[in-house]
């Protein structure tokens, strides 16, 4: 770009000097030569011309910076996963603390803690691990049950709690790698349990092709919801985040307003928002019913775990997948480079949506099948959020993640029942454990990790030099 | 005010950017810094503003050892930095950018602007700098925002005072302008560093040469070594400082645009009614000071403008109103102005970037699934052809030096079937060596019968590649002169005056 590609002769420095007279004497600064300052407003002035346009500034190009808001998003959302579990032990590590403050003995003790502090210090560990116990039973594997298959159960129910979150937060996860920040999971979830709910009970068909039309119709549900957010961005540049929250209390309001319609979605001769129960040729079948009917987990597990792979083949293998990154990534690059990325935008939208349908599905025809209200959803949408960030936007991650909340699910309620911890401290500490990831550098300060990306990309506050090694 | 910096080493893991550098500039000395782009140049320059702390090696001001905890301790030593990327605010007028940082006050916590204006006039007056304090930022051209940067220096009565590559976003002519101030300071007994890796402007102003290269110093020159020494002792290498292009074979015409003219977003015409014609076989370089259009022009011709009127035909087809896949897949390659924004995905790896483009059928998709096979052979194909230094097809661009992420760039237009080839500022933030690669190509491109657009800021590279030049100034064409017009009537013609002679060419 400089003198190497000089094309003259080499220069010995007289001519060179000489060279550089010339070229000063091309313009001085501008005032004091004012020939070339009159030439040049003279241009200027032709080249505003009659069209009378403004110049256009100087350094000034079309280029469109990165948003802060999508590189904070995109950090946010693809960091690496020692950042998660640590986040998670962290979180464990506060939430135990909580969990010593709120235990009454603890408190007791501490009056005299000067004076005896062993009882105190036993206090704290008898909550603590009592609790994280309970928590470990409740969801994994309970040692009180004499038979395998009664100590196991708990981690079957695990399973059925991380169900819909799984594919919740695959919807989310694949909208996070387009750039997209889905947050209308919990109208698509009503939309999607509404459409499979009524095919589910308003429609007498045969056992199995009943359940996958009811399936189909959740999810086609779910991903017309969400694609409507795709296609206002894609067409008019409306902000998705904005338009799902807004489509969340449409969807709600609309679902409660059917609930409460006779003839719609209300259960005959009952004056509930409720509808009637989910006929049986419908209902997922319990996949490990064969064991006994105390294991409820369903066919909804089975179909996330293909969800998953789905997910995963679409984003590491496919051509489509190629192409959500890149915008995901760099939607100008994406876009010089002749993908379509507004058409990107609505696809990843009907798939994404489409996964949070499967949540609402799974809700309705695998774990409330008694018919269901307005709080179908059980805030899945929004732990769906959670369970994405956790996982990092990535299938297998976000696999892990969601059965990890789905343990809290299951052991909370065990938590509170064995050891009397407010269930409000499990909630505590998964809000802590988003808390954390949101947080890279406090997680990497605490641990004392090296900054990301290791030591060889050094972030200089003003050279460029080093950025472009 | 005499600097020195003694053996200053400065690592970043296991990479060191600063291998125990001396340094010594002398009051009222131009001191030139020489090095390629990562040379560990601003690395050095950082250490020395209190923004890095050095592993070792000292900094001293007039024989005193500094310590420096961060910029404010730096500059209350004496030591102010004109930063290539301007650290002002553009909404903000001259004066109040000048004061910002340690804004004076009156009672009642008012700030006090008319000292501010006071400096800002004095300083100006003192250099002849013609800026007005109340002018806002972002009114002013990019030269003149360039001297409220010196200006906030010298405000804070810097005696030693740092540029780092002050010349990219400058005309020639705001650039000798800038030599100019640069004298006129050193007279003054300011002591300069002058950071670079343009060597005509080192060999004018410069008192001294310190060359780094891989973080050390690699050798001392005076402003009389020529280029080719310089350029040597910058890669490590003799360099080929000439591009070595036949006379161009001309084809039929290929390229034909029409009255073609570009609105932007708020309603300016920033081309405006631009025709010419490219033929096979020809380098059309079209040259101009940044912002003058042809940003919206290379743009317009793969289809990234929305808003074009007149006509663009390749080869007789009409791609004014083409998407940007049809253009691409026509046989257009472009290689985009700002690779880091619209040519390359950083968190992708390289073989994906090299696909990025044909992310639809053959020969990377089957059956809607990535061949993976195909790619990787494709990719190491690639690295080895262009000569990408890298520790695998499978590193992410974003790792690589501003050269080699430019030669995956280049790869990867260059190797479809093409029928144009747009490059705007091919080898900006490129390294030396890899400019004389990208270069070579571009011509080898020529050669073989592609008609290229090449759209660049620096005469030096306008002059080595075009067969022609075409000069735009404020979206409109100045003229279309031979490729061996001087540089004199180039820097006349792209402040907007059109040659006497030779108009058309």
């Amino acid at each position: 770009m400089s003198d190497p590609q000089e094309p003259q002769e080499p220069r010995g420095d007289a001519v060179g000097a000489h060279d550089t007279d010339a070229d000063v004497a091309i313009e001085e600064p501008a005032a004091s030569s004012p020939t070339a300052a009159t030439a040049r407003e003279s241009a200027r002035a032709a080249a505003m011309g009659p069209a009378g346009t403004a110049p256009p500034a100087a350094g000034h190009t079309d280029v469109e910076p990165p948003s802060r808001w999508h590189t904070m998003g995109q950090q946010i959302v693809t960091g690496n996963a020692i950042i998660s579990v640590l986040a998670v032990v962290l979180a464990l590590i506060v939430g135990a603390i909580m969990i010593a403050f709120t235990d009454e003995r603890v408190q007791e003790t501490s009056a005299y803690f000067f004076s005896r502090p062993s009882d105190m210090l036993l206090a704290v560990w008898d909550s603590v691990s009592g609790a994280y116990a309970a928590l470990f039973q409740g969801s994994i594997y309970n040692f009180r049950r004499d038979d395998f298959l009664d100590g196991i159960r708990p981690l079957t129910e695990t399973l059925r709690f991380a169900t819909p979150l799984i594919a919740g937060g695959l919807g989310v996860g694949l909208a996070f790698r387009v750039g997209m920040f889905n947050i209308g999971g919990r109208g698509q979830i009503l939309i999607a349990a509404s459409v499979a709910g009524w095919i589910a009970f308003g429609f007498d068909l045969p056992w199995g092709i009943h359940m996958i039309v009811a399936l189909i119709g959740g999810l086609v549900g779910g991903a017309l919801w969400a694609g409507i957010a795709g296609l206002l961005k894609a067409r008019t540049g409306a902000h998705e985040v904005i338009v799902t929250i807004m489509l969340n209390y449409v969807a709600f309001y609309l679902i409660s307003w059917m609930l409460r319609t006779p003839g719609l979605l209300q259960a005959p001769g009952s004056s509930n928002p409720k509808t009637p129960a989910m006929m049986e040729t419908a209902i997922f079948p319990k996949i490990l019913g064969f064991l006994g009917p105390q294991f409820n987990l369903h066919l909804g597990f089975i179909l996330v775990i293909i969800a998953t792979i789905v997910v995963w083949w679409i984003l590491t293998r496919s051509s489509l997948g190629f192409r959500f990154r890149a915008v995901g990534e760099n939607p100008n690059a994406a876009r010089a480079a002749g993908i379509n990325v507004p058409s990107v935008y609505v696809y990843a939208m009907l798939i994404s949506g489409a996964l949070l349908g499967l949540a609402g599905v799974s809700q309705v025809l695998g774990t409330v099948t008694t018919g269901f209200t307005a709080g179908i959803d059980a805030g899945i949408g929004f732990d769906a959020i959670t369970v994405a960030l956790l996982g990092r936007s990535r299938p297998w991650g976000i696999f892990i993640a969601g059965i990890l909340f789905g343990a809290f699910k299951a052991g909370g309620f065990s938590m509170q029942a064995a050891e009397g911890v407010p269930i409000e401290i499990v909630l505590v500490v998964q809000s802590l454990i988003v808390l954390f990831i949101a947080a890279p550098p406090l997680v990497r300060t605490i641990f004392r990790l090296p900054a990301e990306g290791g030591p060889r990309r050094p972030r200089p506050l003003v050279s460029k030099e080093v950025e472009a090694k | 005010m005499k600097l020195e910096l003694r053996g200053i080493t400065k690592r970043f893991g296991s990479l060191v950017a600063n291998d125990h550098i001396d340094l010594t500039v002398e009051a009222g000395e131009i001191h030139a810094l020489l090095g390629e782009n990562g040379a560990g140049k601003s690395t050095l320059m950082n250490v020395l503003y209190g923004l890095y702390q050095a592993d070792s090696g000292e900094v001293l001001l007039d024989g005193e050892v500094q310590h420096f905890a961060g910029p404010g301790d730096a500059m209350a030593a004496g030591i102010g930095m004109v930063h290539q990327h301007f650290m002002l605010i553009p909404v903000f007028t001259v004066a109040e950018n000048v004061m910002l940082g340690h804004e004076s006050t009156k009672a009642g916590g008012v700030l006090d602007l008319p000292t501010a204006r006071a400096k800002v006039r004095e300083i100006s007056q003192r250099f002849g700098f013609h800026v007005d304090p109340d002018a806002l930022v972002d009114d002013l051209p990019v030269g003149v925002q360039q001297r409220v940067e010196i200006i906030k220096a010298l405000s804070r009565d810097a005696r030693v005072l740092v540029f780092d590559e002050p010349t990219a976003v400058l005309t020639p002519q705001e650039t000798d302008e800038l030599m100019g101030i640069m004298r006129q300071l050193k007279q003054s007994g300011t002591s300069i560093v002058f950071i670079t890796h343009k060597l005509r402007e080192v060999r004018e102003v410069a008192d001294r040469i310190t060359v780094i290269r891989l973080g050390k110093v690699v050798g001392e020159a005076a402003p009389t070594a020529t280029n080719a020494e310089l350029a040597s002792l910058m890669v490590g290498r003799a360099v080929e400082l000439r591009v070595h292009k036949e006379e161009p074979k001309l084809g039929d015409p290929a390229l034909v645009v029409e009255g073609l003219t570009v609105i932007d977003p708020v309603g300016h015409l920033v081309v405006n009614d631009v025709s010419f014609t490219v033929r096979r076989g020809e380098i059309l370089a079209v040259a101009g000071v940044q912002g003058n259009g042809q940003t919206e022009l290379t743009e317009a011709l793969v289809g990234l403008q929305p808003r074009v009127r007149g006509s663009i035909s390749l080869d007789g087809i009409e791609l004014s109103t083409a998407s940007v896949r049809k253009i691409l897949d026509a046989g257009v390659g472009f290689v985009p102005e700002d690779r880091t924004e619209d040519g390359l995905i950083g968190e992708f790896t390289i073989a994906e970037n090299l696909m990025l483009d044909r992310s639809e059928g053959a020969p990377f998709i089957r059956a809607g699934s990535i061949q993976r096979g195909v790619l990787d052979d494709f990719a190491r194909e690639k690295v080895a052809e262009f000569d990408v230094r890298t520790q695998g097809i499978d590193e992410k661009v974003r790792q690589l030096s501003g050269g080699n992420q430019q030669k995956v760039v280049l790869a990867r237009e260059l190797s479809r079937e093409l029928r144009l080839l747009v490059a705007a500022q091919p080898t900006r933030g490129v390294d030396v060596g890899s400019i004389e690669f990208i270069h070579k190509r571009i011509v080898e491109a020529r050669d073989s019968g592609v008609p290229v657009v090449v759209v660049s800021t620096e005469l030096d590279e306008v002059t080595a590649l075009a067969d022609r030049i075409m000069v735009m100034y404020r979206g409109r064409i100045v003229g279309i002169v031979p490729g061996n017009t001087p540089r004199d009537v180039l820097g006349l013609m792209m402040a907007g005056e059109v040659p006497a002679e030779g108009a058309a060419a």
